[in-house]
């Protein structure tokens, strides 16, 4: 059975509409009128433990939508979910006890308090035994190599000393399941760093569940196998970044470092999509031309020092993707 | 099971306690206007004509046990929490493996006990030693000591419910502007409740503010007299049972529509 479960999940949000201007503003004391956006809409999945999902989409495609479903938050209008066997939102404190999570752009942290103070009243919010604090707390110090940092007051921390520290919280309570909204949010490339190795660790070591959703195609490349990609509120694609790749596009890059400076190389079935004195970049479809044959055809006919060929990057393939909706539907889901 | 509320209770008090310099400008402030209020009721005392309501001595004292329970009140919502419903901060709370209204609760007690406790000490010390507080027999005592506890979960009730419709107003600003003028009127903090006239008393008997303040004080001071503190105890626990049970099915309510904020 599936560690957690979600079937056909539905979640609406309530507007208020403003009308515009002072007459507008009076009218709508009277009469408010609402507007539907439907932020999940039919939403299904299923994760095994020990999986770690990426799960992206634009900014408001419903990602923290549903991590808050799945932890308990909110309440869905319709549509199954079974996390550890339990309905979240029905058994908000049972399932909770198993899960932790990080919203990136908040902390859970006490702002005037040192790190510590933080740590020692969620072991007791979360009824865990000194002793078992005391070996979890010790392990994910030395994990996050946040030590020095515990006697400072939150508010002296960096953001990226600050999310290491919000994590350790999260996982005092040696949690199953970890949902994690945006960690690498703003961090610096030293601190993304820490953090995905964190993840990549907890995830491998102790098996524990991961949900990431991120804007970070970099985190999702290092440390995901699995991808969703949402997008309007729906599953737009639920697989490997391979299939990602392959559902967007077929193009490959063909990376040509030639001998002489400012050569030129023409093919009927490559394009140039970029040129530096000694490297040419062409784009080619693999279902169109062989990489063989297009090489063959190219060193036969040029002079080439090294070539490789390359897949797009996932930032470009998530750019296109998000490019090919509609940008005025794409900021607030679809309206009913 | 009860380890977390504690914890969080502790947490809180010991947070509270650092606020020494907001606590001794508080009780500046307070004790002028309780020198103000004195002064005003013995202006009054020296021309009354007729029967007087509850004696000069027993309303300086009333005074200023007023002033130094004036935290006692609950006037204010917890700005914490105000900024967490604000912010979208209170998922945080909700991931929390405990009832959301016991650990607030637990919480509110702490905001109430910690600047009474600050406030109300020096400020007696200073009152007895002036002579203006009378204290009275160890049995009147226990009586106010048990009704003290009894308020405290009535303010938490009565904060508490102010800060879950929060859910629905989402700033806490208008709640606190209609209520604390009403509260200080409707407590006694304003004019000692026995004073007000013979057909106002069934509208204070009826509301649940006089048992935050003014019943404690009255069996403090012998306007009430120990007989009569079981029934001041049954309508303070009466009224803080209704008001719990209130703040649980609102904040049930206000958690199935809540929209988290942001992020």
């Amino acid at each position: 059975m599936p560690q957690i479960l979600v079937e056909n999940l539905v979640k609406t949000f309530r507007v208020a509409r403003r009308r515009a201007g002072a007459l507008g503003a009076l009218v709508g004391l009277a009469r408010r009128e609402y507007r539907t956006v439907r932020a999940l809409d039919g939403v299904s999945f299923s994760m095994e433990e020990g999986e770690l999902l990426g799960y992206i989409g634009p900014n408001g495609a419903g990602k923290s939508t549903t991590v808050k479903i799945l932890s308990g938050i909110l309440v869905p209008e319709a549509g199954r979910v079974e996390v550890l066997g339990k309905t979240p939102w029905k058994h908000r404190i049972e399932t909770v006890r198993n899960i932790g999570v990080v919203f990136g752009q908040r902390t859970q942290l006490w702002w005037d308090l040192p790190a510590v103070e933080s740590f020692e009243l969620l072991r007791d919010i979360y009824r865990v035994p000194q002793s078992e604090y005391e070996r979890t707390r010790d392990e994910l110090v030395e994990l996050l190599q946040i030590e020095p940092l515990l006697d400072t007051p939150v508010r002296q921390l960096s953001l990226g000393q600050r999310m290491r520290c919000d994590l350790a919280a999260a996982l005092l309570h040696s949690p199953r399941i970890l949902y994690l909204d945006e960690p690498t949010i703003g961090l610096d490339a030293v601190s993304k760093l820490a953090v995905r190795e964190f993840i990549r660790r907890l995830n491998r070591d102790r098996g524990v569940t991961v949900i990431l959703t991120t804007h970070d195609m970099d985190d999702i490349e290092a440390l995901c196998r699995r991808v969703i990609v949402i997008h309007e509120g729906g599953i737009f694609l639920d697989g490997t970044l391979d299939d990602l790749r392959a559902r967007v596009t077929r193009e490959r890059r063909l990376i040509v470092d030639l001998v002489h400076e400012n050569g030129h190389i023409s093919d009927p079935d490559a394009e140039i999509i970029s040129r530096d004195p000694r490297r040419l970049t062409l784009r080619f479809d693999p279902q169109r031309v062989a990489p063989a044959k297009l090489i063959a055809r190219i060193t036969a006919k040029h002079e080439i020092r090294d070539l490789f060929v390359e897949n797009p990057p996932i930032e470009e393939i998530i750019a296109r993707l998000y490019g090919e909706k509609k940008p005025s539907t794409m900021a607030l889901g679809s309206y009913t | 099971m009860i380890r977390p509320y504690l914890a969080v209770f502790s947490a809180r008090f010991r947070l509270l306690l650092q606020y020494r310099a907001a606590a001794a400008a508080g009780m500046a402030c307070q004790f002028f206007w309780g020198l103000i209020r004195m002064m005003i009721f013995q202006a009054f005392y020296e021309n009354a004509v007729g029967s007087e309501p509850i004696s000069l001595n027993q309303t300086v004292s009333y005074v200023w046990l007023s002033q130094g329970f004036i935290m006692l009140l609950p006037f204010r919502v917890d700005g914490e929490i105000a900024g967490k419903i604000t912010s979208g901060n209170v998922a945080y709370e909700l991931l929390r493996p405990t009832n959301l209204y016991n650990l607030w609760f637990a919480r509110e007690m702490a905001n109430r006990i910690t600047p009474v406790l600050l406030r109300a000490t020096p400020m007696f010390i200073l009152a007895t030693l002036a002579g203006w507080l009378r204290w009275p027999g160890p049995g009147n005592l226990a009586a106010v000591a048990i009704s003290l506890l009894a308020a405290v979960l009535l303010s938490s009730s009565i904060s508490l419910l102010m800060t879950i419709s929060m859910f629905w107003t989402t700033s806490g600003r208008g709640i606190t502007l209609i209520i604390s003028p009403l509260m200080f009127l409707l407590s006694g903090m304003v004019i000692p409740i026995p004073l007000f006239p013979d057909f106002l008393q069934p509208v204070f008997r009826a509301l649940p503010f006089i048992g935050l303040i003014d019943l404690p004080i009255r069996l403090f001071v012998g306007h009430l007299s120990v007989s009569s503190a079981v029934g001041v105890l049954v309508y303070q626990l009466l009224w803080t049972a209704v008001l719990i049970l209130a703040g649980k099915l609102l904040l049930q309510r206000g958690l199935r529509r809540l929209v988290v904020q942001g992020g």
